[in-house]
């Protein structure tokens, strides 16, 4: 199996029906994206594939072969992408368990529609937080675009 | 309740670490062994509390389990604020789980009750000051000069009448040399420059790159892969399986029977609650639940496939009436004030098990290790909120001393009490043993939800005598619950009854000169814990929802009444005016929309809430705010405290609407996010939240916004429909 996952090329070998979530963290190591319910309901294991944002816990790593995936450690490791700092800026994070979903579902959202508004946040961000950030996750959103 | 004092010695050692810089630490009497020669020698220090490097960084190490409270900064903040460090130049981390880390009020490691500043800012405030004068000692030494012509700040020592200054990272090193001054004097609140003030959390940069480790992210070299599945029933015992068809499947490993009975020997069945349950183990997680799936584990129901929802509201309603329900609290004489009262009002409430739903499912990795001499040692990286309570189980299961266990706390994805239980780790050391692996169990989210410590089951009978004035004189209520204390906190009992059970409904602050309050158990083979704020979760709805029915059976203003009844409580009466004035609550809200209020105390702290909501044609409610006043005492991090209300409301808010299993046949119907409905961000109210700030010492902030907001929600459903629904959830 051949996946580009944050700019980088992976060989190796898996299961065809397992899910790109379980590639990413069991055998590339990669753990920031988070399993919560493995059908697709809490946007956790939220990554984008060739800019897509995706739910990885229900994505067959055979459909995904040789795409590009990028993950949350893929917008960068120094916190300087604008969502990191929006998301620094609000203190958004309690547990932060969803939060890596959360930070790919935003910037999925920015990337579509920069400066979006309440009713399209509304709309996008699904993904849940079982510690109710929800109001500063908004603020964040909000922030990012200014 | 609050702010017993350590009067006991603390014992402070320092040392120079090995990178040149201080290391302190202290061990308490009768909690801690004296520190081996090599802490001593500052080889590996297990006790430092905080440690500053040659570059002024400053780390601080917390004995309580970070779930989204925010306590790996709280704590810091505290012990820098003594310490006058540069906040910028501080870090935190989970301490290790060691006898030094061990609470010296609770004589326990763990983390529950909203209590972690509360129980521990007496003691870390003094290591804070302690290493602060040891830093000023250095510079003294250094410069030849008096400790008095110093000062400190933002981690700098100055002299001013020659100029020098020096920063603590470079001083760090000749202070660890020194000997450690004890129970030096703190900082009064004028002095404080941390406390106080909004700083930003010290773990949201780990978590917003994914680099921040989590329990399921713990990897160790020859790591496999365990999941599972328990008894649907809780009491039933596994039947049948099909091994063959599970081995098939490609790296699958092994299957691990995990028989209920294991816990028997070890006298933990009643702590542990650990039902019948079957592993697989295989190389990936992928390959395991496949394993599992393959398995096709059969459970027969053992006995419990009569019980439902409808028998447990039925048992609950005619327990209610028992008469030899405990009575624990007795004022006054109820009987002859409610025979002389203008008329009774009554009503009969419930409240449903709620499930926890930490967004990381229940996950332990473990390594129970057999050396060539047979000695035996066991590894655990768990996200727990309950260590102590773990070692204990782990200790008696395997026969081990706590020597051999070695317990990292690791981060973890939620906790609200769900983590406080020890079955998951059990479970994957059990595994480990068996496999002779290093194992990471990992529980599917269908397993999480149908095997969860549920908040109690309750009702609860109220019967309020009013008098002409309209103001209650007699108060009865009657609470059947199940128990959390019975099972896993007996210390806690109380004459044989579980206090948790009650809290919120023995201790009401009304000025009600007759009042009784009794307990009944109701037994129930599904599992009860601690769910956040615990008692007041359903005491709370239950007392304010009936205060709610006193004011309209007596045509009063619900901030009225309360005020009538609070007249001896002034931090109440403040609550109140201030949620009064911050809510409008005098100008009527826009068209279509109604308010509902209550208050309630928990945990050392007032909380006061006012729902604003619609309901739609079809019975639809929409939460359009809230508004929250809350006396916390002393402020610590108000940032913090503000999103710990907003998440204590959302919490509350979703238990209120939607919260709850269902049960048929002895089984939890549920099994994952699309039938147990969670909260999400277009649901979320505006949330206007105000603190009042004081001098009263520290209460709890993870659990007191909880319970209130559930009674002003169904106070507001009361306001816009007229209808009282007195049980949860709200959209049944």
């Amino acid at each position: 199996m051949k996946l580009t996952a944050n700019e980088v090329e992976y060989d190796f070998e898996v299961d065809e029906d397992t899910p790109l979530l379980w590639v990413l963290r069991d055998t590339l190591g990669m753990t920031g994206t988070k399993f919560a319910c493995g059908v697709a309901q809490c946007g956790a294991c939220s990554v984008m594939v060739d800019g897509e944002l995706q739910r990885s816990c229900v994505l067959p790593i055979s459909a995904v072969e040789g795409r590009s995936v990028s993950t949350i450690e893929g917008l960068s490791t120094d916190n300087s992408h604008p969502v990191q700092q929006a998301w620094i800026a609000e203190d958004v994070p309690q547990c932060g368990y969803c939060q890596s979903g959360q930070i790919m579902a935003a910037t999925a959202l920015l990337e579509r529609s920069p400066n979006p508004s309440d009713e399209e946040i509304d709309s996008a961000m699904t993904n849940i937080c079982r510690c109710g950030s929800y109001s500063r996750i908004r603020k964040a959103i909000h922030r990012a675009i200014g | 309740m609050i702010n017993k004092t350590v009067n006991r010695r603390q014992f402070l050692k320092s040392s120079a670490i090995a990178a040149g810089g201080l290391s302190l630490g202290f061990a308490l009497p009768g909690c801690a062994p004296e520190a081996s020669s090599e802490e001593a020698a500052g080889g590996s220090d297990v006790s430092a509390w905080l440690t500053i490097d040659p570059e002024g960084i400053v780390t601080i190490r917390v004995p309580c389990s970070e779930m989204g409270q925010g306590v790996h900064t709280s704590l810091p903040m505290i012990i820098a604020e003594e310490l006058d460090a540069d906040w910028q130049l501080v870090r935190s981390e989970t301490a290790p789980v060691t006898p030094g880390f061990v609470n010296p009020l609770t004589g326990s490691r763990g983390t529950g009750g909203s209590s972690a500043v509360r129980r521990w800012w007496p003691t870390i405030a003094k290591a804070g000051a302690t290493a602060r004068d040891m830093l000023l000692r250095a510079a003294a030494e250094q410069w030849a000069v008096d400790v008095s012509e110093l000062t400190v700040a933002n981690g700098i020592v100055s002299h001013a009448a020659s100029n020098r200054s020096a920063g603590y990272g470079s001083l760090a090193a000749a202070a660890g040399a020194l000997e450690p001054a004890m129970d030096l004097p703190l900082k009064t609140a004028d002095q404080y420059k941390i406390i106080g003030t909004p700083v930003k959390r010290l773990d949201t940069p780990s978590k917003v790159n994914g680099s921040a480790l989590f329990g399921i992210d713990v990897r160790i070299p020859e790591m496999q892969y365990a999941t599972l599945a328990a008894s649907p029933t809780f009491i039933g015992n596994l039947r049948s399986m099909d091994e063959s068809a599970a081995m098939a499947v490609r790296g699958v490993q092994r299957i691990i029977s995990l028989p209920a009975a294991a816990q028997e020997s070890a006298g933990v069945q009643d702590i542990v609650a650990m039902p019948d349950a079957v592993a697989v183990l295989a190389d990936s997680y992928w390959q395991a639940k496949k394993g599992l799936q393959a398995l096709n584990p059969q459970f027969d129901d053992g006995g419990a496939a009569s019980i439902s929802d409808a028998t447990i509201r039925a048992e609950m309603i005619a327990a209610l009436s028992d008469e030899d329900a405990a009575v624990m609290r007795n004022d006054g004489d109820v009987a002859q004030a409610s025979s002389g009262a203008q008329r009774v009002i009554s009503a009969d409430y419930m409240a449903p098990f709620l499930a926890h739903l930490c967004m990381e499912p229940m996950n332990c990795t473990a390594h129970y290790k057999v050396a060539e001499d047979g000695g035996e040692s066991l590894e655990i990286w768990a996200p727990t909120q309950g260590e102590s309570h773990v070692l204990n189980v782990l200790q008696r299961v395997f026969g081990l001393s706590e020597q051999q266990i070695t317990l990292h706390t690791t981060l973890m994805g939620g906790g609200f009490g769900r983590r406080f239980e020890a079955d998951f780790v059990l479970q994957s050391a059990l595994i480990s043993k068996a496999a002779a692996k290093p194992v990471k169990l990992l529980w599917s989210r269908e397993e999480d939800v149908q095997h969860d410590y549920y908040r109690p089951t309750s009702a609860s009978r109220f019967e309020v005598g009013i008098d002409d004035s309209g103001r209650p004189v007699s108060w009865r209520n009657a609470v059947v619950a199940t128990s959390v204390a019975k099972r896993n906190f007996a210390a806690a009992l109380v004459n044989g009854n579980d206090p948790f059970s009650i809290e919120g409904a023995v201790n009401i602050p009304y000025d009600i000169p007759n009042q009784t309050v009794t307990l009944k158990e109701y037994h129930s083979n599904i599992p009860s814990g601690s769910w956040r704020s615990v008692g007041s979760s359903h005491n709370g709805f239950y007392v304010e929802s009936m205060m709610d029915e006193v004011a309209v059976a007596t045509g009063k203003d619900p901030f009225q009444l309360r005020r009538e009844l609070l007249q001896n409580h002034p931090r109440f009466i403040a609550v109140l005016n201030r949620l009064e004035a911050e809510s409008n609550w005098q100008s009527p809200a826009a068209a279509g929309r109604f308010r509902g209020m209550a208050v309630h105390e928990c945990f050392a702290s007032i909380v006061g809430e006012v729902a604003e909501i619609s309901v739609s044609d079809t019975g639809a409610i929409k939460v359009h705010k809230m508004t929250c006043v809350v006396d916390c005492g002393r402020v610590v991090n108000p940032s913090i405290i503000e999103s710990q209300l907003e998440s204590s409301m959302i919490d509350g808010l979703t238990a209120a609407l939607w919260g709850g299993v269902r049960i048929k046949e002895g089984r939890i119907v549920q099994s994952n996010f699309h039938d147990y409905r969670l909260m999400r961000l277009r649901e979320t109210p505006l949330m206007d939240i105000h603190i009042i700030d004081n001098d009263e010492a520290p209460g709890g902030i993870g659990e007191p916004g909880v319970p209130p907001s559930m009674p002003a929600l169904s106070n507001a459903l009361f306001a816009a429909t007229g209808r009282r629904v007195r049980s949860l959830p709200l959209e049944a």
